[in-house]
């Protein structure tokens, strides 16, 4: 018994204190949050741009929102980041972390879109009715009326897509970017000891989740308010 | 005020109205009464380009809003609306509801706005509810609401899609009492509706519709009593 804990306190000694190497960690953390943070925004800017292109009366403005979604949900996350990090970005200097935003942004934004398009289809007409009746234009019924009563409803799916997002950053480790994935990764190479740093891993993206998911769902409750009889 | 000249609509191939005149002066009530997919709602939908005429005119203050160029955001500001199912902002309190186009389109800032917005509760009995989302409300409640809404915006005309249709029977009354008291203020108005007493008792002109087109048209006593054509005397007959 005695030795058994001794051996774990040393394999725990050797992950994560030796070297420093929790830091490997904690800077892994930084580099997910910022790279799913900038990506979110991009996902969500490209997702109502798309959306609003699938919802609109120009057949090509149509056409173009088909054709990425369908191009991004017809290939891997791992196979984009790849093309966008290797062939797209190759010369240009930007950081790391940005570019793999860019391509995670441009992924998320087919997902959001479908979500955005979902969302403000599922808004009774009789609302957009109502708002131009009474003299308001398409897009301050829109902005007023529509994209209020869309939110509402899509916000649960956008947190999922949100959730999915930071996992799926998990991948960066392809283009060199030292993420928490990677980060624990290394540990792992560097230590040839692969349960402490995976779990490790494991239980850090649960915990940051886990959070999320917490203070989602207290903005839904807040966005129900109006639904209470 | 209104006036509709040779009206055509077709949704694909279906043609659901085939060509009508109609005119409203100011002041006046006109029922429209008829079958169901006989176009009445069609027809009043036309009125404010809810619906885009295929043919015909519609012009309201002389000015045509189904013409190309035609602000129709402006004319429909004149021209207040109630629909069948409500169509109150779910996501907006009673107030909001009600002040949201005035300010929205500049007509009164936020204080007018609530004022006018106060003054019309009050004048339906329903000014306890101002900060009570519509959920809260009856179906009756919320159609009054829906009138005050549209009344907020000072239209000179009031259109009515089956205002009562999608009511309890006990709420049909206190829906059909506050367009009485409009009708008596001097509103001009028109109503698509199934209720004949009303259509009786408040209607300047009725007219009947059936198959896309007008059918009979006339004061409610010669409507109610007198009715000439085959088809109106069947359907009062199914009706009464």
């Amino acid at each position: 018994m005695n030795t058994w804990w001794e051996s774990v306190v040393a394999k725990f000694q050797m992950c994560f204190i030796t070297d420093d190497r929790y830091m490997l960690l904690v800077k892994g953390f930084g580099v997910t949050i910022e790279t799913s943070l900038l990506a979110v925004v991009i996902g969500v800017i490209i997702g109502m741009i798309i959306a609003l292109f699938a919802l609109s009366n120009s057949k090509a403005l149509r056409m173009i929102a088909k054709i990425y979604t369908d191009i991004i949900r017809g290939t891997p996350s791992v196979t984009q980041l790849m093309i966008i990090y290797f062939v797209i970005f190759a010369t240009v200097p930007l950081p790391k972390w940005i570019i793999a935003s860019i391509a995670f942004g441009i992924n998320s934004g087919a997902y959001v879109s479908e979500i955005i398009r979902g969302g403000i289809l599922s808004v009774d007409k009789g609302q957009t009715e109502a708002g131009r009746s009474l003299g308001l234009s398409a897009s301050q019924t829109m902005k007023d009326i529509v994209i209020p009563q869309a939110v509402k409803n899509i916000f649960p799916s956008l947190c999922n897509e949100f959730i999915v997002l930071i996992k799926e950053t998990a991948i960066v480790g392809y283009v060199g970017l030292m993420d928490l994935q990677k980060a624990g990764d290394f540990i792992k190479s560097a230590t040839f000891e692969a349960f402490l740093p995976l779990i490790a891993t494991a239980v850090i993206y649960f915990t940051l989740i886990k959070i999320l998911t917490i203070l989602f769902s207290r903005v839904e409750t807040n966005l129900r308010k109006s639904d209470i009889r | 005020m209104i006036s509709v000249k040779n009206l055509h609509k077709s949704f694909g191939d279906l043609e659901v109205l085939k060509g009508i005149d109609l005119e409203v002066k100011q002041g006046e009530v006109v029922v429209v009464i008829g079958p169901s997919g006989s176009g009445k709602s069609t027809l009043i939908r036309c009125l404010n380009m809810l619906e885009v005429p295929t043919d015909g005119e519609v012009y309201i203050d002389g000015e045509m809003i189904n013409a190309p160029k035609a602000n129709i955001d402006l004319m429909r500001q004149k021209m207040g609306m109630v629909f069948q199912h409500f169509n109150l902002f779910p996501h907006k309190t009673v107030m909001e509801n009600i002040t949201l186009a005035p300010i929205r389109l500049g007509k009164a800032n936020k204080a007018e706005a609530e004022n006018t917005a106060r003054e019309l509760l009050t004048r339906i009995g329903l000014l306890d509810k101002a900060e009570n989302y519509p959920v809260q409300l009856s179906g009756g409640q919320k159609q009054r609401i829906a009138i005050a809404r549209a009344l907020a915006m000072h239209p000179e005309i009031m259109l009515f899609d089956e205002p009562t249709s999608a009511l309890d029977p006990e709420m049909v009354g206190e829906v059909l009492d506050l367009m009485k008291d409009l009708a008596k203020s001097g509103m001009t108005m028109v109503v698509v509706t199934h209720e004949m007493g009303f259509a009786r008792e408040v209607g300047t002109r009725v007219i009947f519709m059936d198959g896309g087109v007008i059918v009979e048209e006339g004061t409610p006593d010669q409507i109610f009593t007198s009715a000439k054509n085959e088809r109106t005397q069947s359907f009062l007959s199914k009706v009464l």
